[in-house]
């Protein structure tokens, strides 16, 4: 997703000259080196200092810029809080920061490097925007929302590098704020949001082996949610499935447990997170999600329980 | 350099701005007086001198108000240069009015939204760096407190600021030395020396009377390098009042019916 992001920013700093890159000693490989060459003004690299990172791009956007801020998940968003509180948010201004390695992926780094409670702070602040997209391609979408037609902040949760595209055939079109329907399917539905996607499919195809059609959802928009979207969905299969890649509080599933109580909505919702836990586990992503309990066969044997 | 006049009449607006902030002050409980009475001669010679009355276009210098909590002092010259109405700073802090204890950016004259401290400074260099970009030469002014210098923010912007190589940014420091638990010197003593910790961020870097704009000015002009501006400006906590002076309680106090009239007869006579 990084060199996706770098490829497309590349392309709108080429056409927009209000587009500017901030970093802090973290760089997305790739074409970024491309804007840093061409617009060497427009790339600032402040180091490791968050802070001044969040404010900077703030003080470019008071002066009409639209800046990306690019740096990994946690430090993005937890070390510079109060400057994407006050001086981004507060003040309504169009900047995107890109949270990237988000959730788990960098696995083997630590909880320090985990990012597994950024929904719940992010879309706790007024005026934020919040976007998880699933592949490469919905990260390039949401990356041109971003470039063109944000109104004011916005925090873009992503993974790394290597994700597959699961979206080339999605059933709808991207739509910011609107959930979205990836593969068709029937009384089984999946939410989820980000690089979860994967495990998604794979839990459709070991149901299909079962008999069932599993439709899948990319809930790319946290903030503003499509509740009469997941409404709808709610009301049309029998089990709901939603899966996270994050702590039980203030992620998606609460969102989706109140949509569903506050429409009286009978169909059973089966949720999936992280556990509310500071993990002391290595191994690669895969395994720390199963540490959790996300996996494709736990959750399968949750809902389908062996006799 | 300034003239005499020059110097006469902004003494007579600061005079003139002491008794408004006094006057608001037997109205509303949320003032943080001692800070504002220190940095009122920075502020109105940066108005005066640097920024236009009437903004005209983008390359008009600005000004940003690191130290929030000091707004009232800013508010009392935008009243008087009628950017602000009478009517609007009536009601500062009241419910229905628009202007609160901390500046709030879309209100008329402010650039951006400070009050939380370590802010300030970062706003500035990005406005600088824009400004850079689109070839603009105007200029930022910022003031800061002292006790914002104990944000860790503010360095990381210091050291920004001059890894951009931004002359057009102008900072001053109001050094009056108390914050709100205190005198700065005894509560944090290895705070000193300010000058030499922000000369080495690579800053242009001079100390100068807070109180004597022309010397502000003299300083101001004599700027040796292309490097960002530091001015440390020595001031008086709750200057020109004689029971507020260096006194670190009127960083947030409100006046007696008693002590203002005391207050007011300070400020016309001039202590």
């Amino acid at each position: 997703m990084r060199d996706k992001f770098a490829e497309v920013i590349y392309k709108f700093g080429k056409k927009n000259k209000q587009i500017a890159v901030l970093v802090a000693d973290i760089s997305p490989a790739g074409s970024i080196n491309n804007f840093k060459n061409e617009f060497p003004d427009r790339f600032i690299n402040t180091g490791v200092s968050e802070q001044s990172m969040i404010g900077i791009a703030a003080g470019l956007a008071l002066k009409g810029m639209r800046p990306f801020c690019y740096t990994i998940a946690t430090f993005s968003l937890y070390r510079p809080f109060e400057m994407v509180r006050v001086d981004l948010c507060y003040q309504n201004l169009p900047v995107t920061i890109i949270g990237m390695g988000s959730g788990l992926v960098y696995s083997t780094l630590g909880s320090t490097h985990h990012t597994i409670e950024d929904l719940a702070v992010a879309t706790a602040i007024p005026n934020m925007t919040v976007l998880c997209p699933c592949d490469p391609m919905e990260m390039k979408l949401a990356t041109e929302w971003c470039a063109t037609k944000s109104k004011g902040p916005v925090y873009m949760r992503i993974g790394k590098r290597g994700e597959k595209d699961f979206t080339s055939n999605s059933k709808d079109k991207f739509k910011i704020g609107k959930l979205r329907k990836i593969v068709n399917g029937s009384k089984i539905a999946i939410i989820t949001y980000g690089t979860l996607i994967s495990m998604s499919f794979e839990i459709k195809d070991k149901l299909k082996k079962k008999g069932y059609n599993t439709a899948i959802y990319s809930c790319h928009t946290i903030k503003p949610l499509d509740e009469n979207g997941i409404a709808k969905v709610l009301k049309k299969y029998e089990k709901v499935i939603v899966m996270e890649e994050h702590v039980p509080n203030g992620g998606l599933k609460d969102k989706i447990l109140a949509i569903s109580f506050k429409n009286n909505i009978k169909s059973k919702v089966y949720y999936f997170t992280l556990k509310d836990k500071f993990i002391h586990f290595y191994g690669n992503h895969k395994q720390l999600l199963n540490k959790h309990g996300l996996s494709s066969n736990k959750i399968i044997n949750s809902i389908f329980p062996k006799k | 350099m300034l003239l005499k006049k020059q110097i006469s009449d902004s003494l007579n607006r600061c005079k003139s701005y002491r008794k408004r902030i006094l006057e608001i002050s037997q109205q509303v409980f949320a003032l943080h007086l001692g800070g504002s009475y220190s940095c009122l001669e920075i502020l109105d010679y940066i108005y005066e001198f640097h920024i236009p009355l009437r903004k005209k276009n983008k390359n008009d210098n600005i000004f940003i108000m690191s130290k929030g909590h000091s707004c009232i002092a800013q508010y009392v010259i935008l009243e008087n240069r009628g950017v602000i109405k009478k009517k609007e700073l009536d009601h500062y802090c009241k419910a229905g009015g628009k202007l609160g204890c901390h500046p709030d950016y879309g209100n008329p004259g402010i650039e951006a939204s400070t009050g939380s401290l370590g802010h300030g400074l970062a706003l500035a260099v990005g406005i600088c760096k824009a400004n850079k970009i689109k070839k603009n030469n105007s200029k930022v002014f910022v003031i800061l407190s002292d006790g914002e210098l104990q944000e860790g923010s503010t360095w990381e912007a210091l050291m920004m600021a001059a890894n951009l190589e931004l002359d057009n940014l102008i900072c001053f420091l109001d050094h009056n030395g108390s914050q709100s638990y205190g005198v700065t010197r005894d509560e944090h003593p290895k705070f000193y020396p300010i000058s030499n910790k922000i000369k080495s961020f690579n800053w242009e870097t001079v100390t100068v009377d807070g109180h004597k704009i022309g010397e502000i000015d003299k300083k101001f002009y004599q700027r040796k390098t292309k490097k960002p501006f530091f001015l440390i400006c020595n001031t008086i906590k709750g200057k020109g009042i004689s029971y507020m002076e260096n006194k670190p309680e009127w960083h947030y106090k409100s006046p007696t019916p008693e002590q203002y009239t005391q207050g007011l007869l300070d400020i016309e006579n001039g202590i």
